[in-house]
C-alpha cells in the first residue's frame, strides 16, 4: 500500500515538474519571437511546412464534412419541412465547432508530430546542442519561428476547412438534394454573425494553434534523445494536443455561445 | 584564479553526476594555451561530458571551471554566447544541420554572426571546405555524407570562425587511413598556424597522442595521470600502462560491475537473475 502510494505520488511529482518545465520553456520562447523581425524568411518556410503541407488533407476533410453534414441536416430536417435551413446548420457547425476542432486535430496528427519528430531528432543527432556550442539560440532559430507558424497557420487552416466544408454541404444540399440555393445562401448569412460566429470560431482556432504548437515542440526539446524516446514524444503530441482541443474547445464553447 | 595565461582552461575540484550516479569526483585539469591537449580514459568516464561543461552546456554541480579567465558557471547567456563565439566543438556525430547543404552548415555560423559580403562568405567556406578536401562536396546534403566525411565538413565548419580553442569529439572515429593521415596533420597544423588551443577526446590514441603535447587520463571521476606521451609512456602507473598499450588484464575493469558470474548463471536457472535477487 505504502508502495503504491510512493508511485503514484512520484508520479504526480513528476507531471507537475514537467508541467512546470513547459511553463518556463514557453516563456522562453515567447521571449525569443521578436527575434523574428529581423529574419522573417525562418517564419514564411514554418508556415509553408505546418500550414501549405497541411493544406490538402484540410480542405479534402472539409470537403466531405460538409457533404455529410448537409446530408444529415437534410435528413432530418425535411421530416419538419424546413430543408431550406440546411445551410444554416452546416455553416453554424462549421465556423462554430468542426472547422477549428477537425482542423486542430488534424494539425496535431499532421503538422504537429511532424515538429516533435523534426525537433527530437535534432536533439538526438545534437544538431541543438551544435548550434548552442556556435553560439546560435535554438530558442530563436528553431523554436520561436515554428510555434509562431503553427499558432498562425492554425486559424487559417480552420478558416478553409469552414469554407470548403460549406462549398461541400452546397454541392450535397443544392445540387444533389435540391435545396434552393438561395434559401441555402441566404438563410445562413441571415443566421451567422461575423463577430460571435467566425470571429469566436477564429479564437478558438488561435487559441489551439498556440496549444498545439506549445505541446509539439515542448514534447520535441524535452524527449528522451534516443529512437524510442522520440516516438514516444511523438505519440505524447497527438495524444495531449487532442486531449487539449477537445477539452479546451468544451470550455470556450461554454464561454462564447 | 591564477591565471599566468599559460593555462586556457582551468578545471578545478569538479563534481558532477547524472541521476545518482556520479561522474567527477572531484577534477583538477589545466588545459595548457596553445596546445593540442588530449582527454583519455575508459568508456563512460564522462569524457563528452566534460567538454560540454567547458562550452557550458552542462552545470557543474561543485568546482570552478575557467576558460579564458571567465568562470563558466557564472556567465549570463549572453557573456556564453560571446564566449562560444571563441569556441569551436567537433561533435561525435558532426551535428551538421540536415536541412542545410555542406556549403550552408559551413556558411552558416558567419551568417549567423556576421554581416560579411557573398562573395567573402563564399572564400572563407571554399577555404575551409578545401583543408578538409570536401570543396568538390559543397552543395551535397549531410544525409549523402559518409560519417567520416560529415566530421570532416564539420570540422570546417567549427574552424570557419577563427576561434581562439576547438573541442574535438572523437574525431578519428570512422575515418579511412588517408583521411586518418590528413585529419592528424590538419588538426596539427591548423593548432600552430591559427595559434589554436585544441583540446581532444579520443579513444584512438596511438594516432591522438602523435600529435598532442599534453594528455590527461581521466578514469571514474578523477584524473589519474596527466603530462606528456613521453611522460605516461614511462609512467610507472600499472592502470596508465594497461590503459596505453591495451592489455586485458590489469587494474581497469573491462566488466560494468555485476554481481558474481557464477551466481549470475546459476541463479538464472532458478528463474531468477542474480540482479534481481540482489535486490
Amino acid at each position: 500500500m505504502i508502495g503504491f502510494l510512493q508511485r503514484f505520488g512520484r508520479s504526480w511529482i513528476e507531471k507537475v515538474e514537467r508541467l512546470g518545465r513547459a511553463t518556463l520553456f514557453l516563456l522562453h520562447m515567447l521571449g525569443a519571437l521578436g527575434s523574428l523581425v529581423s529574419r522573417p524568411s525562418l517564419l514564411v518556410k514554418q508556415l509553408y511546412a505546418s500550414g501549405v503541407m497541411t493544406l490538402s488533407i484540410v480542405l479534402v476533410s472539409g470537403l466531405f464534412v460538409g457533404m455529410v453534414l448537409a446530408l444529415q441536416a437534410y435528413n432530418t430536417l425535411i421530416d419538419f419541412g424546413q430543408e431550406n435551413r440546411v445551410g444554416t446548420l452546416v455553416a453554424l457547425t462549421l465556423v462554430r465547432e468542426l472547422g477549428p476542432v477537425v482542423t486542430g486535430l488534424l494539425f496535431a496528427g499532421r503538422a504537429g508530430s511532424a515538429m516533435t519528430a523534426e525537433i527530437g531528432l535534432m536533439k538526438a543527432t545534437e544538431q541543438l546542442s551544435g548550434l548552442e556550442m556556435m553560439a546560435v539560440d535554438p530558442y530563436k532559430r528553431v523554436f520561436a519561428p515554428r510555434f509562431l507558424a503553427g499558432f498562425l497557420a492554425l486559424p487559417m487552416l480552420a478558416a478553409m476547412f469552414s469554407a470548403i466544408g460549406v462549398i461541400g454541404g452546397h454541392l450535397i444540399g443544392v445540387d444533389v438534394l435540391g435545396v434552393d440555393a438561395s434559401a441555402y445562401w441566404s438563410q445562413m448569412q441571415n443566421a451567422t454573425s461575423f463577430y460571435s460566429d467566425v470571429g469566436n470560431g477564429l479564437i478558438k482556432g488561435l487559441v489551439f494553434g498556440f496549444v498545439v504548437s506549445w505541446i509539439a515542440i515542448f514534447e520535441g526539446a524535452d524527449c528522451i534523445p534516443t529512437s524510442e524516446g522520440v516516438s514516444s514524444a511523438t505519440t505524447r503530441t497527438v495524444v495531449y494536443s487532442s486531449l487539449a482541443i477537445l477539452g479546451l474547445d468544451f470550455l470556450l464553447t461554454a464561454v462564447m455561445f | 584564479m591564477s591565471d599566468d595565461g599559460a593555462t586556457l582552461v582551468q578545471i578545478r575540484d569538479l563534481h558532477f553526476s547524472r541521476g545518482s550516479k556520479p561522474i567527477f569526483r572531484g577534477l583538477n585539469i589545466d588545459i595548457p594555451r596553445g596546445k593540442v591537449t588530449t582527454i583519455i580514459g575508459p568508456s563512460g568516464t564522462g569524457k563528452t561530458t566534460l567538454l560540454k561543461m567547458i562550452g557550458g552546456q552542462l552545470k557543474a554541480s561543485q568546482g570552478t571551471i575557467h576558460v579564458d579567465g571567465q568562470h563558466v558557471g557564472k556567465l549570463r547567456r549572453a557573456e556564453l554566447y560571446e564566449l562560444r563565439k571563441r569556441m569551436g566543438m567537433l561533435f561525435q556525430s558532426g551535428a551538421l544541420l540536415t536541412d542545410l547543404s555542406v556549403f550552408e552548415n559551413v556558411a552558416y555560423p558567419l551568417r549567423e554572426h556576421t554581416d560579411l559580403p557573398e562573395s567573402l562568405i563564399s572564400h572563407l567556406v571554399l577555404m575551409r571546405l578545401h583543408a578538409v578536401g570536401l570543396r568538390g562536396a559543397r552543395d551535397l546534403s549531410p544525409s549523402e555524407l559518409s560519417g567520416g566525411m560529415a566530421r570532416r565538413a564539420a570540422l570546417a565548419r567549427a574552424l570557419v570562425f577563427d576561434p581562439m580553442m576547438i573541442m574535438y569529439d572523437e574525431p578519428f572515429t570512422g575515418q579511412d587511413p588517408i583521411s586518418m593521415g590528413v585529419l592528424l596533420e590538419l588538426i596539427k597544423t591548423v593548432n600552430e598556424a591559427l595559434g589554436l588551443t585544441s583540446l581532444m577526446v579520443s579513444h584512438d590514441l596511438k594516432e591522438a597522442l602523435s600529435i598532442s603535447d599534453y594528455a590527461v587520463i581521466i578514469s571514474e571521476g578523477v584524473v589519474v595521470e596527466a603530462g606528456s606521451p613521453e611522460q605516461l609512456e614511462s609512467s610507472e602507473s600499472a592502470w596508465v600502462q594497461q590503459f596505453l598499450h591495451g592489455q586485458p588484464d590489469g587494474p581497469v575493469p573491462f566488466q560494468v560491475s555485476a554481481p558474481d558470474y557464477e551466481v549470475d548463471l546459476m541463479g538464472q536457472e532458478n528463474g531468477k537473475s542474480a540482479v534481481e535477487a540482489a535486490r
